[in-house]
């Protein structure tokens, strides 16, 4: 009887495996079964997003989402490069006009300090309709339905699908009018309100203007609770909304439901990228009206978590905490995929559903992973389609030949993954205090002690330690890509080796004679006493200490002595908001594609200590600062990149920063994922790829096989092992 | 005992409110609410007046503790303190500081996942820890006990991260038998939950049955053991009969204290299996700094860790009638 259950129980689990097997079940697979075949695409994110708002975020993992929602006006071209806006909800690229102060208009290559006003005249596409939504839907007399809800509406309604009615309407120029006023709101925190407030016309009034509205609410509402106000609880049940029309904005103005413009104060050109980017794509008021309701906010549904736009994608779930899934909106315009590239495209493949339909794919499942090990193993097994490659993990998918090229491994060949690299468009620096006594200063010997360690910062075999040869090592803060950036090496730091044909990092003994004569000849002063430099560093994690122990290994090697001060980020801060520092190591992502957007990182009028702004070094070059000042608004031409490269000379001979390198990504993609091209400015580039599911459950199935034998084996030897004992104790009970 | 725990519960609040004090304390000697302002508004163009704002739009503009500006109730009501932590006191947790979500909703949320990995791996593990602790009390002197002792001290001297990463890399990629990670609603939540589960036992299965074993052979070297035997009594009748019962009291000591903290979750465990639990909340609020959610957590640990007392107290009275409430 005993042995016959035992049987029974066996028979149960070999047919059970039996059944799996024949069923196509993989019991690996992380999605439910009703997904299989489907045209979705998988990927991952390691942190929730901070904000889905696109007034308030700016971060490329939130990007990834509401950039393939949201319509700014712009878009980059997903295939040529340089870098190239197209129109994507406007009609077509607007030509800027500009006007001096009698109000004359001037030419377009007019320079900027003639510039008194700039108008940018933006015509929208007619018949673009926002998402379904909400937000939008009517009662039978045109009132919003859902405008004033109450706790008795919200019964079973835990997110914005769980609305049964939807609405839409087309877009018109006052949504990207609304936009702007709500960057302007200081409920809304935008990041880049300081930035557009020097440029457009009356922002900084406007927005002066609705924080002293809202500072009168909060004072009369607490004058009203009494000692018992607390803002954040009241502001939950009854969140304020400011009346936007209240106060003029005369840099913006209606023309009519398909155009607006945008009036500037100065000659700004890279104006325009920022029309690329979700801080100005359109936003209903209706959906601001709608989320700004307390039983919504207290449900945690805002706008910061479900967005509303006219997109290829619409916010289907979002769980940050678990996954963020987008499908495709139903609504969503005429585009197509694009039929002209780069020489090569073609042959890529990048040119096969040239003139199709965008966008191909349903769905976009974004999984919460933050942990890399789960998540290279799940790529590996197919269950994701893409995946960057972290060290640990980065000898088994990348191999480099002996030329330096990149390429997969014979392994992940084998299984037909690919590599897309990519020169971002950012730059990883160090930098020295320019107002410390030590480090700091314009005289020739200052610039010698700089220039002697940029050559012992041997950032070739940083590259090669830290980043596994992702990085391309700096001349100057322009990363490849961006106008104004040269191939010509940094003279400071590099000769040229005719033999090698290609600059060759200057030798120690170039660096030691360099700081000899800065006056620390072998690391000492004068009075032989060792200079020691501190390095003001935010590497808390204890991976980050062989980076520390290289640097003052580098260091070391001219004699001086690099003392470690690493403090948490904020201490860090403090530390460079005060310029209590030496030696520091930062970094930037462009904001968009233009050399101003990395010399305003070396502008005096951006000093950290003096003006809170992003020169983090302090450096200020009266010249450098006016050659600034000439090229920051200037159009791309001759005499621009002409003002960069001597702007260029002189950064590289005083050496405020020790300039690093760029980095470069890897990311790797399943073989049924097409028309994958790189393009780190464009953030938009999901409708453009395309997945072959049938392809991909084929494998997913051939790779995810359960391999139930070991288990078997594992409790028959436990079983073995205790059935003497049990046999012996049992005989000795009897 | 109503009368007993309603004292207990008396006896608690001074603790919370001590908890709730210390805790903004020790946060802003920290963490002031500029470091705050700072990292949340993130790297780029991050001007003075950004914090200033930030601070004013976050209720963080006051004072921490006393308000001079303030006349009346309002010295101590318009404060950091005031404002952020009393509130706690009746569950209202507010807002987080980092996303503005609200943080009661997310706790309600989210102790479900929590709840669907500790709910099963405590109960199966204690229930292999005893049954296995029992096993080795039963077979005490053979070689399945040495081994059993063996295998108990290995298992507990290794770390849960190794339990975990190894977990994952044999059962979910070497014999495909699990999802490496992830989580799903409702039913389909069942075939995320085993690895985490076997994992979860697995590393708490080799400090379980040693104690429990010594707990036990105690137990068995008493008196009325000695007389169940000499009743004739199998070895197996006296040890899952008479000897456990017995030793429910050191088993309680240990267990009960643990259910109310179920719910809390695991930070490592639900980190690397992406299961959204409250382990992976706290974890996610402590690196973003989000302290309107780590002071929530911390003040709900204090809570939960009086309710794990109360209850250990409550349950000796159920398994010792000798005990008495006073």
């Amino acid at each position: 009887m005993y042995l016959s259950k035992r049987i029974g129980t066996f028979k149960i689990l070999v047919l059970l495996s039996i059944f799996i097997a024949a069923s196509g079940c993989t019991p690996d697979d992380p999605y439910r079964s009703s997904e299989r075949g489907k045209n979705i695409f998988y990927t991952t994110f390691v942190e929730p997003p901070k904000h889905l708002d696109p007034a308030r975020s700016y971060s490329a993992d939130e990007y990834d989402i509401i950039a393939q929602i949201y319509e700014p006006p712009f878009q980059y071209h997903y295939l040529l490069r340089p870098y190239t806006l197209v129109p994507l909800s406007a009609q077509d690229m607007p030509i800027p006009e500009y006007f001096d102060r009698s109000g004359r208009k001037l030419p377009e290559n007019v320079p900027p300090n003639r510039v008194f006003r700039a108008i940018y005249g933006i015509r929208i596409k007619k018949g673009i309709m926002y998402q379904p939504h909400p937000a939008f839907a009517r009662n039978q007399d045109g009132t919003l339905k859902y405008r004033k809800l109450s706790e008795n509406d919200m019964s079973g309604i835990n997110e914005v699908k769980d609305f049964t009615v939807k609405g839409t309407r087309e877009l018109r120029s006052d949504d990207f009018i609304h936009e702007i006023k709500r960057l302007a709101d200081p409920q809304i925190e935008s990041p880049i309100l300081p930035i557009l407030e020097k440029y457009i016309l009356g922002l900084k009034e406007y927005s002066d203007a609705l924080r002293r509205d809202l500072e009168d609410i909060r004072r009369e509402r607490k004058k009203k609770a009494g000692f018992s106000y607390n803002q954040t609880l009241d502001e939950l049940e009854n969140p304020i909304i400011l009346d936007y029309g209240k106060h003029p904005l005369p840099g913006v103005e209606k023309i009519d439901d398909y155009a607006y413009r945008i009036i500037l104060k100065t000659k700004y050109p890279q104006f325009l990228y920022w029309l690329a980017m979700p801080f100005l794509a359109p936003v209903p008021q209706e959906a601001d009206l709608f989320y700004r309701q307390g039983v919504l906010a207290e449900r945690n549904i805002t706008i910061d978590r479900f967005p509303v736009g006219t997109g290829p994608y619409v916010m289907d779930t979002y769980n940050p905490n678990m996954e963020i899934i987008l499908s495709k909106n139903v609504n969503f315009h005429d585009e197509y995929y694009p039929s002209r590239g780069e020489p090569g495209d073609r042959e890529l493949g990048l040119l096969d559903d040239a003139g199709k339909k965008l966008p191909f794919i349903d769905k976009i499942v974004f999984k919460l992973e933050k942990e890399a090990i789960p998540r290279w193993n799940k790529f590996l097994q197919g269950y994701y389609d893409n995946s960057g490659i972290t060290s640990e993990s980065f000898d088994q998918a990348v191999a480099i030949s002996a030329s330096g090229r990149a390429n997969v491994t014979d392994a992940m060949k084998k299984q037909g993954i690919r590599l897309i690299t990519s020169v971002r468009p950012a730059t990883y620096y160090n930098g020295f205090n320019m107002l410390d006594d030590v480090v700091g200063g314009y005289t020739p010997t200052k610039d010698k002690l700089r220039q002697a360690i940029s050559i012992a910062l041997n950032y070739e075999e940083y590259i090669e330690i830290f980043n596994n040869g992702r990085g391309i090592p700096a001349m100057s803060p322009i990363p490849p890509g961006i106008f104004g950036y040269s191939s010509d090496y940094n003279p400071y730091v590099y000769n040229w080796d005719s033999a090698k044909k290609r600059p060759v990092r200057k030798s120690l003994n170039e660096a030691k004679r360099l700081l000899a004569e800065a006056g620390y000849p072998g690391g000492r002063d004068r009075e032989g006493k060792p200079l020691v430099i501190n390095f003001d560093n935010p590497w808390t994690g204890a991976d980050l200490t062989p980076v520390i122990d290289w640097y003052i290994k580098k260091f070391a090697l001219l004699g001086i002595q690099l003392e470690n001060r690493t403090t948490d980020y904020n201490r860090f801060q403090d530390k460079m908001a005060k310029g209590n520092f030496q030696f520091f190591p930062w970094g930037w992502n462009a904001d968009y594609p233009d050399p101003e957007n990395f010399f305003f990182l070396l502008y005096g009028g951006n000093s950290k200590v003096k003006y809170g702004g992003e020169n983090a070094a302090d450096y200020s070059n009266p010249v450098f600062d006016d050659m600034f000042k000439k090229m920051e608004n200037m159009d791309d031409s001759a005499q621009r990149l002409a003002i960069i490269k001597e702007m260029t000379s002189i950064l590289q001979r005083e050496s405020p920063w020790v300039w690093g390198y760029h980095p470069v990504a890897f990311v790797l993609y399943h073989q049924w994922v097409k028309n994958v091209k790189a393009n780190p400015m464009a953030n938009n580039t999901m409708k453009y790829i395309r997945i072959d599911a049938a392809e991909r459950e084929k494998l997913r199935y051939e790779w995810n096989r359960p391999n139930y034998a070991p288990i078997v084996i594992v409790a028959a030897i436990i079983v073995i092992a205790i059935l003497p004992a049990v046999i012996r104790k049992k005989r000795t009970e009897r | 005992m109503l009368a007993y725990m309603i004292r207990r519960l008396l006896y608690a609040i001074p603790i919370i409110i001590g908890v709730n004090i210390l805790t903004a304390a020790l946060f802003f000697y920290v963490n002031t609410p500029d470091d705050m302002a700072r990292k949340i508004l993130g790297e780029k163009n991050i001007t003075p007046q950004a914090i200033e704002n930030w601070k004013m739009d976050h209720g963080y503009n006051f004072p921490a503790f006393i308000n001079t500006k303030e006349k009346g109730a309002a010295v101590v009501t318009q404060t950091i303190f005031f404002q952020k932590s009393v509130p706690l006191l009746w569950f209202d947790f507010g807002r987080s500081d980092r996303n503005n979500i609200d943080i009661g909703a997310e706790i309600r949320q989210r102790m479900w996942p929590s709840l669907f990995i500790s709910l099963p791996t405590f109960a199966i593990g204690v229930t292999l820890d005893l049954f296995f602790a029992m096993m080795l009390a039963y077979y005490k002197g053979t070689y399945i006990d040495f081994l059993g002792l063996v295998a108990g001290v290995v298992l507990m001297s290794i770390s849960s991260l190794f339990y975990i990463i190894t977990g994952q890399y044999v059962f979910g990629k070497a014999l495909r038998l699990f999802p490496i990670s992830g989580y799903d609603t409702g039913i389909h939540a069942f075939k995320f939950v085993v690895l985490p589960v076997i994992v979860g036992i697995m590393s708490g299965i080799g400090a379980g049955i040693r104690f429990y074993r010594t707990v036990f052979i105690e137990e068995i070297g008493k008196d009325y053991v000695r007389t169940a035997r000499a009743k004739g009594l199998p070895e197996s009748a006296v040890l899952f009969k008479h000897a456990l019962k017995n030793a429910m009291i050191p088993v309680l000591t240990n267990v009960v204290v643990s259910i109310p903290f179920l719910f809390y979750g695991s930070l490592i465990m639900e980190t690397f299996f992406a299961i959204p639990g409250l382990g992976n909340f706290t974890i996610q609020a402590i690196q973003s700094q989000d302290f309107a959610i780590v002071r929530s957590m911390v003040y709900l640990g204090s809570l939960l860790y009086i309710a794990g007392l109360i209850l250990t107290d409550v349950s000796y009275t159920l398994v010792d009638p000798r005990v008495k409430f006073e």
